[in-house]
């Protein structure tokens, strides 16, 4: 697979690590009443589409940044590759 | 029809006329007391342990398309009972048992050879760990023999010993484990639940559940409406897939893993031999070629491929391993979906569904477990009580910490 760098232009996927699901960014609220349940849910359970799935790489053999991959899991197809920003950050997308 | 000796004989001299198809082709009937979702491995023993070890009919098991397309068709048939963990070691010791008695219980030869795996390691602290293992398996009265350099270089002495990065120092032998054939292992368990009267329904894809009021009816499927009182998931790589469709979110990312076979050579390796310093294993096949493998690709996937860079560094650590191989030529390579799950071990369990059960998460280690998923699956449907072997295998684990977690890797499926 090569992934778009939005900055560095086609990079080879081997230069990455993978994470997982893009919705890991919105951590639950740890003060909330029912964080517990939450929390449990956050680390263990995930969607695992067949079909389009926003995705966290790490450019660790490269310019060390996150990158928010939209990927195909049925063909590997890679329709997007855009910068983890701060406000995305912010926004838990 | 029973296979025999004399069968053989008899239809060798009869031009061979007399062999039948080893299970009928029925239509699915309106209802079933059983339904198991899946034709693979898994599907097919559970099937049978219900109809021969639970004594249940009105038994179906329904196959998105045709038996053994799934992984049991794909694996590199490695079996063994070398874990370390408690609530795994006994229940593949368990496994370990069925295959060897397997081929007379289903009158089918599904050519189970007990060659032994040997795990090398290369440095003291895997000797280590690996002696801990092996006192592990002695527990479970799995057996496990330390062999040291001068064993193993009578034993497989085209290793590559005196490799200076990484020196062979010795490995840990259990010699009961080995292969199986396994797409023979499927035809083995299909057959044995047909003629216990299981219905077999292939390319009829469940594609929802009639859910009411908390309690399961039956299942949609692409041949229609199907009831049951009881459905049995075991659907491996699709797991996420198929319990969605239920309102369930599982603790089950899907990754690719590949496997390699070189062309036929004469025979060289004598057992399963893995590697220490790098994910690889291998293995000989009775037609000649190596089989072997070594980590999944690493991010999710429904592909049933993988990508190059894996392919490389695969064959890479074979070369650092048996340096020999180099003058093979690669046949073929293929991947399958594996459901890795968070702590890398596997569930059996019902869900909070009535009448829906669930047996999957188990990664790219769950050819081995066959037998014992079947029996174990199969006494969850039928008593509603976990099986004393799988009771470590449920779903609230995750929620009590009390996780199964072989390499201490956390819950990154990537990284099992
Ligand atoms: C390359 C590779 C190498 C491996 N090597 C080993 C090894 O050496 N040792 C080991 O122990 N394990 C190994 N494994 C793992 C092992 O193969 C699997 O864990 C095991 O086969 C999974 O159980 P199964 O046989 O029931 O799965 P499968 O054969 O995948 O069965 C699941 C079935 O469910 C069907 N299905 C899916 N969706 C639906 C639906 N909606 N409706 C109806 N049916 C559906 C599929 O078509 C499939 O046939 C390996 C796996 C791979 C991919």
């Amino acid at each position: 697979m090569i992934i778009p760098h939005p900055l560095l232009g086609p990079r080879d996927a081997q230069e990455f690590t993978y994470l997982g699901d893009a919705s890991l960014m919105a951590r639950p609220d740890p003060y909330s009443e029912s964080a517990e349940a939450e929390f449990c849910n956050y680390v263990y359970l995930r969607d695992n589409p067949a079909g389009i799935h926003r995705e966290l790489w790490f450019h660790e053999q490269g310019d060390r940044s996150w990158l928010i991959i939209t990927r195909d899991t049925l063909t590997h197809e890679i329709l997007g590759a855009e910068l983890v920003s701060a406000d995305k950050l912010k926004a838990g997308l | 029809m029973e296979f025999s000796g004399f069968r053989v004989i008899k239809e060798a001299l009869t031009s061979h006329k007399g062999w039948k198809a080893l299970w009928r082709d029925p239509a699915p009937q309106p209802d079933y007391d059983f339904v198991i979702v899946g034709g693979g491995g898994h599907g097919l023993a559970t099937a049978y342990n219900l109809a021969k070890t639970y004594q249940k009919s009105r038994i179906a098991v329904l196959e998105k398309g045709w038996l053994g397309s799934g992984n049991i068709g794909r694996n590199t048939t490695i079996i063994r009972s070398n874990y370390l963990l408690p609530g795994n070691q006994p229940f593949y010791e368990l496994s370990m048992k069925l295959w060897e008695r397997q081929e007379q219980d289903l009158n089918f030869n599904s050519m189970v050879s007990q060659r032994g795996i040997i795990n090398l390691f290369h440095t003291d602290a895997q000797r280590d760990a690996y002696r801990r293992r092996g006192n592990a398996m002695h527990l479970t009265g799995a057996g496990g023999t330390l062999l040291n350099q001068s064993d193993l270089r009578k034993l497989v002495p085209f290793l590559n010993f005196d490799n200076a990065r990484f020196p062979i120092k010795g490995g840990l032998l259990q010699q009961r484990a080995g292969t199986a054939r396994h797409d023979g292992v499927a035809w083995g368990y299909a057959r044995a639940a047909d003629k216990l009267g299981v219905d077999i329904i292939q390319n009829c894809e469940v594609t929802g559940f009639c859910i009411k009021k908390g309690k399961l009816l039956g299942v949609e499927t692409t041949r229609g409406y199907i009831g049951a009182k009881k459905v049995g998931v075991s659907v491996a790589g699709s797991s996420s897939r198929i319990m969605a469709k239920a309102g369930i979110r599982l603790p089950i990312e899907t990754h690719v893993l590949q496997a390699f076979v070189s062309e036929g050579l004469k025979p060289t390796i004598p057992n399963v031999i893995t590697f220490g310093a790098g994910h690889f294993y291998v293995s000989q096949s009775d037609k000649g070629g190596l089989v072997f493998g070594g980590d999944i690709d690493g991010y999710n996937s429904y592909a049933q491929r993988g990508n190059l860079p894996v392919v490389e560094e695969v064959i890479e650590s074979g070369m650092a391993l048996m340096p020999m191989i180099g003058r093979a030529k690669l046949l073929r390579s293929w991947g399958g979906q594996v459901d890795m799950s968070m702590d890398g071990s596997p569930i059996i369990d019902k869900t909070h569904i009535d009448g829906l059960y669930f047996n999957g998460g188990w990664c790219y280690g769950g050819f081995k477990a066959v037998p014992a998923a079947g029996i174990t699956f199969a006494h969850l449907l039928a008593t509603d009580t976990p099986h004393d072997t799988a009771a470590a295998y449920r779903f609230d684990r995750f929620n009590r910490g009390a996780l199964i977690d072989e390499n201490g890797a956390g819950a990154q499926p990537n990284l099992h």
